[in-house]
């Protein structure tokens, strides 16, 4: 893996348990339940990103395909 | 009692089912290796869950460790002993706990077996299934089934009825998933899946019988799976179990006539494996809702597993260049967080819930307002939390002793490799096996 993809594999990992505590956040902070749905659909979209970033950063580099 | 312990009984079966599915789908080589990989899987992880899982899994009305948050208490883990100690073993809820969970989390175990396939050595595999039965499985199965804080959602927030899952499609099904997809990640595709023209070829299971078998023996399992966590962690009666059986043959049945549709619309003919794929994927996406469902809602559950599933097997393959020989990260992981979900948009109590550690019972019943997004924080606790983790720890572990086999070992086949002889001594091996890739 090189440093890019590293990289990119760090910030995608940071991003799930960012997105986690967010829905965490949300379900103290806020009590009417919109608030609280838009909030925890907001950490879902963040570790949507991360989920991304993961897959991604485990894409095979086209020289170590064979 | 009874009629509890007999469906915990059938519990190994479904792990059964999924080990002859996982041989199935590897190569003739490395078949023996995956069955006593199986074996190996359950055994530790019984061990590492009697060490000290239970300790921390723990039951609903245990000892536990509490966060106090804004005057609500969330209950983080369980401080029972460690080694079944102070356990009696009399009938009590707590010992029938211990007994169900013993082959649940062999179950979660043997899942990611099925992504490692061909290049996962046997050692690496024992290791990282004791760190799944001793750390992974326990947390969460805490938070849900031993009165932990996703259960106590409903009690302290309002929020339905607390997360729920009835036979473990979040606890077992999902974390062994996730489990699979971080060590696919770490071990990488098999040699010569991917080629530098952008090619992958599919390299097809070796054996389609034990795979339709596997899944005869996956289905017995899951009505024992179904039936005893409905009445272990949510208060169910024996006398349901008849409506959780049919939904879960309703939800794989759906499931895998679905994929064998779309494969037959795609691809001319119907794919055996992916079928296969299918019905567990129903089995799984079953697991959550299934005693809180009207059949036909579960035949609905399982259409939708079996179009989730087949679209991302080939989306993971294809787009994500994830080599997942057994299709367990799509079954089970992405199955079973559908089935999650299911149980919030289709839940309905007829009955009280017992999911909230011995907190009084609010006595709602019918339609539980915010059920779905109890069941969300589930999912969001799933992947923000129990993937990195597993991710971390298992990348770990690999810098220490390495998952991967040699490529010479990988050529030889995992048989010969790792146990010195093939799974069928008898049989013609085909000379292209042999060529390098």
């Amino acid at each position: 893996m090189n440093a890019g993809d590293f990289g990119m594999m760090l910030v995608g990992f940071l991003l799930l348990p960012a997105g986690w505590l967010l829905a965490l956040a949300a379900i103290v902070l806020f009590a009417p339940l919109p608030l609280r749905t838009a909030f925890v659909l907001a950490g879902i979209v963040v570790e949507a990103l991360g989920l991304i970033l993961a897959f991604r950063s485990h894409l095979i580099p086209r020289e170590e395909k064979r | 009692m009874i009629a509890c312990l007999l469906f915990i009984f059938l519990v190994p079966l479904a792990a059964a089912g999924l080990a002859l599915m996982n041989v199935g789908l590897g190569r003739s080589r490395s078949a023996g290796h995956m069955m006593m990989a199986s074996l190996c899987a359950l055994a530790v992880a019984a061990l590492a869950y009697f060490v000290c899982g239970f300790a921390w899994q723990g039951f609903i009305g245990g000892p536990g460790r509490v966060l106090t948050v804004s005057g609500k208490s969330w209950n983080w883990i369980a401080v029972e002993p460690f080694f079944f100690r102070k356990l009696s073993f009399d009938g009590s809820a707590a010992s029938l706990v211990a007994l169900c969970q013993i082959f649940c989390v062999g179950l979660a175990a043997v899942i990611p077996l099925g992504s490692g396939a061909d290049r996962w050595r046997l050692r690496a595999s024992c290791l990282s299934t004791g760190i799944l039965a001793a750390l992974t499985y326990p947390l969460f199965a805490h938070w849900v089934w031993g009165g932990g804080w996703l259960a106590q959602l409903g009690v302290n927030y309002g929020i339905g009825r607390g997360f729920l899952d009835v036979g473990g499609a979040g606890t077992i099904q999902v974390v062994g998933g996730l489990t699979a997809l971080s060590v696919t990640w770490i071990l990488g595709p098999r040699r010569g899946k991917y080629s530098a023209d952008g090619m992958a070829p599919a390299i097809p299971g070796h054996n389609a019988v034990l795979v339709l078998f596997g899944c005869v023996l996956a289905l017995v399992g899951w009505f024992g799976l179904n039936s005893a966590g409905s009445i272990l962690f949510t208060g169910g009666e024996a006398s349901g179990s008849a409506l959780i059986a049919i939904n879960t043959m309703l939800a794989a049945s759906a499931s895998a006539l679905t994929a064998a549709f779309i494969t037959k619309i795609r691809f001319g003919k119907p794919d055996a494996s992916l079928t296969a794929n299918g019905w567990v994927g129903g089995l799984v996406a079953s697991s959550a809702s299934c005693a809180f469902v009207i059949p036909a809602e579960a035949v609905v559950i399982g259409s939708i597993a079996g179009v989730v599933i087949t679209f991302s097997i080939e989306w993971l393959e294809l787009q994500m260049e994830v080599d997942d020989p057994g299709g367990s990260i799509s079954v089970h992981a992405v199955g079973g967080i559908w089935g999650l979900l299911a149980l919030g948009v289709f839940g309905e109590f007829q009955r009280p819930v017992l999911n909230l550690a011995g907190d009084s019972l609010p006595s709602i019943m019918g339609f539980a307002p915010g059920q779905w997004l109890a069941q969300l924080i589930g999912v969001a606790t799933l992947l923000g939390f129990v993937l990195p983790l597993t991710y971390c720890v298992n990348r770990l572990l690999n810098r220490f002793y390495p998952f991967r086999v040699s490529v010479e070992g990988e050529r030889q086949g995992m048989d010969l490799h790792e146990l010195g002889a093939g799974a069928y001594p008898e049989f013609v091996t085909h000379t292209d096996e042999f060529l390098p890739r």
